[in-house]
């Protein structure tokens, strides 16, 4: 038996570790995206963003301040300018600098330089610095090379240009909004429809109904590639054009079937009594449907409305068929991001931080409401 | 008027007009057509019930009706016609087809598909059982879930971006930011690429087309040892077949492997190598399909009953046997559902190629090259045809899961 339990623990180890390394796998692409929409162009065009969460070795071109704009010491005869190369806050080290950029590894931290001309500066490891000449000092402040390694530095300047700038193009304000004008109309008419629907499938007695139950099986696949030049015809041939009511009927339709079939299944399975009961005590169908079923229908409903919401939100081909027109007045987020990989593929900090935006309701709703989402998967797959 | 107080008063319209129909369609049954008083109250009242459901299902069926089974039938008409210039239209039969067919374009389309119905399902399958195994009984394995889940809430676009940057390519002189080419500058050529580069991915292959093939088999035998008659069989040769396809296919694979002469130290611009691409846009929906694997799998194994695995532990098996030997053959029914249901996904993958290589570098698959057909070619003949192909690679799931909904209602 001591063999056996000696087996199991090793395996025990294999399985922690392998679900680490499969989590992991599966979280850092997006972690990469979401890193680097916190850093700047030059960061995440210069370094791997995986490096930025860990302090960065690098070749800095540093000036001390210029001689006009601080008052200067007289001390025996030499004039001084002492202050810090770095900005306030920030620690950084110095590990060798030199005043030539043919020789940036002249000095160590702590040695002085002789400039000619009587000056001379000293740097130390943390950025301070003694500069000093014979004469009052004039001109711009000195130039310093020194590697030097900084540590991991983030900006909220993306966001600050993705959400609240006036830029046509990189502002996704207007498209967040367009996105969720096209998701909550689109979530909420199916839920109604279907609800209905699915109640008279499941609880009401009538020919054809089974046959019913199979079309709508059958038209869950169906792929909604089919729908786009025939409605896009309809809807310019009846006026409606591509616009908003456009965009929400055709995800209305779209989405019936799985709401119609995730809520039917879900009602099928209410007990018989409480409907029979109902019935006896004089309810009609539209008080029973009302009463008592839409109630105890609500996490089948809150299953179905996080399907439609995501996939609303996330939609790209809908909305470019049946929404976007010409003037571009009414792009949604997945199509501008997809517009801004055409027009801005190498800057990654706009197109980071954009997905980002894009990407941060649905997450947060999924991890809000995980719970009927997984329930909704669980009744939507047809077994 | 703003969009948004546009949306308000559709939605307030949308429900308010819905449940107003419904109320007031019933109160006008109820009340005026067929009053439940009077001399035939009783006959009144069956009539009424017999109308109730329709009333209750009209707006879904008329939406249905109008938004997914007339463009079936509409999408048929339009690929056997042609516009006229002008306006108007012109019966030209298969014309369309035939056009398509002649393209070099629509089969490296179909070539892909093909790649992609095998690849993604099979391996989304395989992850998402594997999670849900190892998952099953860690403490920490909701929350291992959760995390592998959370690529089903991101978009397509979204999920392109993502790896757009692991697989950024940069000239070789400067830092990686792509971590896909930093990894990539760490092989030299020697006997470790060899190993982690050859060697694993050439046994991954040949394990994954061991277990194709004893899939295979074990959907073949009840139809050699004649047990099983009807319906089933002709399904059951074509899923053989498939599999054999896949046994081929992944043997081909790893001679290609071996044989192929790696470019090592100079970084790759991953989504311009062609048919190595196509793999790279697959991982794409491998990464978002696997949580939905994992989820419904680890349902269906939290369902199998306790009992068969002890017994199978007092017999002396081992967690592999148990694995391969009592539990994956008690949810092959789930594994069949999740295998189809990624698969309708993968025949309608259009955002990852138009985000990502827009079907350049022979990437091109069927609904994108519909969607070119349609809104760039303006060819709305061949883009009808391209969308009945489709329609077609779908009709067997489709067909297959009326069959099942029924049987099960029955």
């Amino acid at each position: 038996m001591s063999n056996i339990a000696g087996s199991r623990s090793t395996l025990n180890w294999v399985v922690h570790l392998s679900v680490l390394g499969l989590v992991l796998l599966w979280l850092f692409p997006t972690v990469g995206l979401f890193v680097s929409s916190f850093r700047t162009a030059d960061q995440i065009s210069t370094s791997g963003w995986w490096k930025a969460l860990f302090p960065s070795e690098q070749n800095l071109t540093l000036r001390a301040t210029n001689p006009g704009d601080v008052e200067q010491l007289e001390e025996g005869g030499r004039w001084f300018i002492s202050g810090n190369f770095f900005d306030e806050g920030v620690e950084a080290s110095v590990s060798v600098w030199g005043v030539s950029s043919r020789d940036i590894a002249a000095f160590t931290p702590g040695d002085t330089a002789d400039l000619g001309d009587g000056e001379a500066i000293t740097v130390d490891a943390n950025g301070d610095y003694v500069w000093s000449g014979a004469a009052k000092l004039e001109g711009r402040g000195q130039r310093v090379f020194a590697t030097a390694t900084t540590p991991p530095e983030f900006t909220l300047g993306n966001y600050r240009t993705v959400l609240f700038s006036n830029s046509t193009t990189d502002s996704m304000a207007k498209a967040f909004f367009n996105t969720l004008t096209v998701t909550i109309p689109a979530t909420i008419i199916p839920i109604v429809i279907a609800a209905f629907a699915a109640y008279a499938l499941a609880w009401m007695d009538f020919p054809g109904r089974a046959l019913l139950i199979a079309v709508i099986v059958g038209l869950l696949v169906v792929p909604l590639q089919l729908a786009l030049i025939p409605l896009l015809r309809l809807h310019l041939g009846i006026g409606i054009g591509k616009g908003y009511l456009g965009v929400w009927l055709a995800h209305t339709g779209f989405g019936l079937p799985l709401a119609i079939y995730l809520l039917r299944n879900y009602m099928v399975g209410l007990p018989r009594d409480i409907i029979e009961n109902a019935k006896v005590d004089g309810a009609t169908d539209f008080q029973i449907f009302t009463k008592i079923i839409l109630p105890l229908s609500v996490p089948a409903l809150a299953s179905f409305a996080i399907f439609q919401f995501l996939w609303t939100w996330n939609d790209l081909l809908v909305a470019k068929v049946f929404l976007i027109d010409a003037t571009g007045e009414t792009t949604v987020m997945t199509n501008q991001i997809v517009e801004l990989l055409g027009t801005r593929g190498g800057n990654w900090e706009i197109l980071a931080t954009a997905a980002f935006v894009s990407i941060a309701v649905p997450l947060a709703v999924f991890f809000a409401m995980q719970k009927y989402l997984v329930r909704g998967l669980l009744a939507g797959s047809v077994k | 008027m703003s969009p948004a107080l546009q949306g308000l008063i559709t939605i307030a319209i949308g429900v308010g007009g819905c449940l107003s129909y419904f109320y007031l369609s019933n109160l006008f049954l109820d009340k005026v057509l067929f009053p439940a008083r009077g001399p035939n109250a009783g006959r009144n009242i069956n009539r009424a019930n017999m109308i109730r459901p329709w009333l209750f299902l009209a707006p879904a069926l008329m939406a249905l009706g109008l938004y997914l089974a007339y463009p079936v039938i509409e999408t048929l008409r339009l690929s056997l016609t042609e516009r006229i210039p002008g306006g108007g239209y012109r019966w030209v039969g298969l014309d369309n087809y035939s056009l398509m067919f002649a393209e070099a374009k629509f089969w490296e389309a179909m070539r892909n598909n093909m790649l992609w119905l095998i690849v993604v399902p099979a391996a989304s399958t395989a992850f998402g059982l594997l999670v849900a195994q190892l998952t099953d009984r860690i403490r920490w394995g909701s929350f291992a879930k959760s995390l592998i889940f959370m690529p089903m809430a991101i978009s397509f676009v979204g999920a392109a971006v993502i790896f757009k940057l692991v697989y950024d390519t940069r000239p070789i002189e400067q830092d990686q930011i792509g971590i896909l080419n930093a990894l990539w500058l760490q092989f030299d050529g020697g006997a470790g690429s060899w190993l982690l580069l050859k060697a694993l991915p050439a046994l991954i292959l040949a394990g994954f087309a061991a277990l194709s093939g004893f899939v295979g088999w074990l959907i073949l035998r009840p139809v050699i040892a004649g047990r099983f008659h009807g319906f089933g069989t002709p399904a059951r040769i074509v899923a053989t077949a498939a599999s054999a396809a896949i046994v081929v296919l992944s043997v081909r694979g790893i001679f290609e492997l071996i044989g192929a002469d790696f470019n090592y130290g100079a970084p790759q611009t991953w989504l311009t190598v062609p048919f190595w691409n196509s793999l790279f846009l697959m991982v794409v929906l491998i990464w978002i399909q696997t949580g939905f694997a994992m989820v419904i799998l680890s349902a269906a194994l939290r369902g199998i009953p306790e009992e068969t695995i002890e017994a199978a532990i007092v017999d002396g098996a081992g967690p592999f046997q148990i694995f391969f030997q009592i539990k994956v053959p008690q949810i092959m029914g789930t594994i069949v559902v999740v295998w189809t249901t990624i698969t309708l996904v993968v025949l309608k993958v259009f955002d990852i190629v138009f985000a990502m290589t827009n079907g350049q570098w022979e990437t091109q698959v069927l609904a994108n090259y519909m969607f070119d057909k349609l809104f760039r070619a303006n060819n709305w003949g061949v883009g009808s045809a391209s969308a009945m192909i489709i329609m077609l690679l779908v009709t067997p799931i489709l067909v297959w899961n009326v069959y099942n909904a029924r049987k099960e209602m029955r």
